[in-house]
């Protein structure tokens, strides 16, 4: 089995989540789609993260992996899971960086383990950066044109 | 004109004080050089041959008064007096230092304005049909619908690392002033038995392969516009290379896939889409309309005093057939025989500005033509326009002829140059302005790139102009036949290349087949559809 792919509990730099983290290995897409009992997973950019879906229940943890920041494919496996329902920790792994956690946030992601530690400062401005957003996504936040028109 | 209200002027507000925190990490060494480029290209900062470039947004090209006097002031204070107009109806300055970018950012802020996503492997400025909300042949105003885009895609968290840029522009008139299937997505807003809604096409571009947009679905209904633009880009975003930087855009992704397949993708997602719902409240496309009620129209003459015959020209060429019949459309030519194209000085920023506010109800719209168009002019005013334009050297009678040259900054300033396209152009203009062939020509659209990337649109040029590198030396392509418009299509070149005089030489020559072999009413362009690439190869090679 392909154990310790992942993350441990302790590279979580960022978590926004009370649940206790789940402490073993995760597995790729191929793997959890052949198994029956794997419970952690990751997911590589050229991964089609849809083919999750049937296992969501299952699914206590999804590592999503960006080997490079520029590669934006994780933005979009992110979501599709929430979108499906996915309520299981969504953790952004690999080259995370300061700029991206706003948008990282809005499409789902709710714990972060960057390959390198974030300054903690940074960090926590580029979470607000955004008090109001013009699109819905995955964090179900009220959007600008929203509360324009609220009665 | 769309205001901001309070929410779009923090969310601007909010990005200036982001990127003064990311400069700043920058310059404390907490971000590298690789990961500040991607931050500081969102905010159209690019390192150019010179000095930093810096691309400042105009959201369909539209702007008043204030907004065009603030670009002045940056032009005066930041810059050496001078701005550049681009075929994305965006406006660069050539000459800014880091350390100044964040204060222009927010000087920018203070009349509504910004540099966001000018750049970047983001989407881009949403660019518009120019005369929109004047043009006399519209079918809906694409405005709202735009503005409503530029919204939705303004920090958009799912797409802001796509494989490459992404490029948008809307239309609501049969006739295309946008080069509406040369982007990544073309919308056309259109009326279906009185129901409004939007054609799509995807898959367009220029760069170094050029290819047209496929009809990927033809009618949109409003309330799903943009549910579906969504589901374009996120297929893109899951599907486009990331192998090859020049296999990224979205066109070869059409292309590879079939525009068949790509189409049946983007139905799924939108089915699925539809279900999640991303789409705004249909009260916000009407909040924003709103915006773009037409202004204050009064009755007035529909005929002019045409005895001025230098007027009388200026009016045939400039001016542009307006919804109202007391009213045009008047082009502001920034081809000056012998001039940069779309350059302008802060002074003749200014006076455009206040021509605007007393002329044409305080509005101002960049054209991709690299002009400026002041949109509703009374024909009462027209020759009081004229005369002041003129007297500022503002007043080329030109618009659409073989002046009126598109071009790229080429090797002046562009670090990706193989030629220079600026000199090029300007040489081209002097030359016809003297001999007095402009005239005779009639429409001619010319256009320059100075390398493959054609910034320059040399592929939709009537005659197309490319700079390439020959063994270290300037080496210019000449190709025929190409157009942005409703008729789009893509030039061919003609043969081997010249040098700057032999291009100049062979673009006479090229106009001498058309004159010689034109028929009753026929454009450049008609003639060479008509009788083809040979007889202008003979006379170019034979
Ligand atoms: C001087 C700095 C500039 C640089 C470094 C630059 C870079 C590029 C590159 C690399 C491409 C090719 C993209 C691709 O094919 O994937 C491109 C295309 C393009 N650029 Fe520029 N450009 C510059 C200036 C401009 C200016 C001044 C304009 C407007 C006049 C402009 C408008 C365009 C357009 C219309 C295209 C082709 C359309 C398309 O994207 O398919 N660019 N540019
Ligand atoms: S076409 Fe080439 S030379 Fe011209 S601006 Fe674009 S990248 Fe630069």
């Amino acid at each position: 089995m392909a154990d310790n792919l992942g993350t441990s509990p302790d590279e979580v730099q960022f978590r926004f989540r009370d649940d206790e983290a789940v402490d073993h290995g995760t597995v790729t897409v191929d793997a959890c789609c052949d198994q029956t009992n794997a419970a952690a997973v990751r997911i590589e950019p050229g991964d089609d993260a849809r083919l999750l879906l049937p296992f969501l229940d299952r699914l206590a943890l999804v590592e999503v992996n960006f080997p490079s920041f520029g590669d934006g494919r994780g933005y979009s496996a992110a979501r599709i899971l929430r979108e499906a329902g996915y309520t299981g920790e969504l953790r952004a792994v690999g080259q995370v960086l300061i700029d991206q956690l706003s948008h990282m946030r809005r499409c789902g992601f709710d714990s972060f383990a960057p390959d390198k530690r974030l300054d903690e400062e940074d960090a926590r401005r580029a979470f607000a950066t955004w008090d109001n957003v013009y699109q819905r996504a995955a964090d179900a936040r009220r959007t600008i044109a929203d509360k324009r028109h609220e009665a | 004109m769309y205001q901001y209200d309070q929410y779009d002027q923090a969310m601007v507000d909010a990005r200036v004080e982001e990127f003064r925190d990311q400069a700043r990490r920058r310059l404390e060494g907490k971000l590298t050089e690789d990961q500040f480029k991607p931050l500081r290209l969102m905010n159209g900062l690019y390192l150019q041959l010179h000095a930093y470039m810096l691309r400042v947004a105009i959201p369909y090209g539209t702007l008043n008064a204030r907004q065009m006097e603030a670009l002045a002031d940056i032009a005066e204070k930041y810059d050496r007096g001078y701005g550049h107009f681009t075929t994305r109806q965006n406006i660069q300055y050539n000459w800014i230092k880091l350390e100044d970018a964040a204060d222009i950012l927010a000087d920018l802020a203070r009349v509504e304005m910004h540099a966001i996503q000018t750049s970047g492997n983001c989407i881009r400025n949403i660019s518009a049909d120019h005369f929109a909300g004047a043009a006399a042949d519209e079918v809906v105003d694409p405005r709202p619908y735009a503005e409503l885009m530029r919204q939705w895609s303004s920090f958009h968290p799912e797409f802001t690392y796509l494989p490459r840029k992404f490029k948008i522009a809307v239309i609501g008139s049969e006739t295309d002033r946008a080069a509406m299937r040369l982007h990544d997505i073309g919308i056309r807003i259109v009326k279906r038995d009185g129901e409004v809604g939007a054609q799509f096409y995807a898959g367009g571009g220029m760069g170094r392969t050029p290819m047209i947009a496929p009809l990927i679905r033809d009618f949109v209904p409003l309330d799903q516009l943009i549910t579906y633009a969504e589901a374009c880009l996120r297929v893109y975003n899951r599907y486009g290379r990331r192998d090859n930087k020049y296999k990224a855009r979205i066109k070869i992704l059409v292309h590879e896939l079939g525009a068949a397949e790509y189409t049946r993708q983007v139905e799924e997602e939108f089915a699925h889409m539809l279900s999640v719902g991303v789409e705004p409240p249909l009260e916000e496309l009407a909040r924003i309309a709103a915006h773009f009620a037409d202004p204050a129209f009064v009755e007035g003459p529909k005929t002019l005093d045409r005895s001025d015959p230098d007027f009388a020209l200026w009016v045939d060429r400039n001016t542009h057939r307006h919804k109202h019949d007391a009213y045009v459309s008047a082009v502001i030519s920034l081809k000056p025989a012998g001039g940069i194209p779309g350059d302008a000085t802060a002074d003749q920023m200014r006076l455009m500005a206040r021509l605007a506010k007393q002329y044409s109800f305080d509005e101002l719209r960049v054209m991709h033509t690299q002009n400026v168009l002041l949109p509703h002019v009374r024909i009462a005013d027209l020759h009081a326009l004229w005369t002041a334009l003129d007297e500022a050297g503002l007043g080329s009678p030109n618009m659409d002829t073989i002046e009126d040259i598109i071009a790229c900054p080429g090797l002046d300033y562009c670090s990706l140059a193989n030629a220079r396209s600026i000199p090029l152009a300007q040489r081209i203009s002097e030359r016809f302005a003297q001999t007095g062939r402009t005239e005779v020509i009639g429409e001619l659209k010319l256009k320059i790139s100075g390398c493959i990337n054609a910034c320059g649109h040399h592929h939709a040029g009537h005659i197309g102009i490319l700079g390439v590198d020959k063994k270290g030396t300037e080496n210019y392509q000449l190709s025929l036949g190409g157009s942005e418009a409703e008729d789009v299509s893509l030039a061919k070149i003609t043969g081997p290349g010249f040098d700057e005089d032999g291009v100049i030489a062979a673009v006479e020559k090229v106009t001498d087949v058309y004159l010689e072999a034109r028929a009753e009413g026929e454009r450049f362009l008609d003639t060479y559809r008509r009788i083809g690439m040979e007889p202008f190869k003979e006379a170019l090679y034979g």
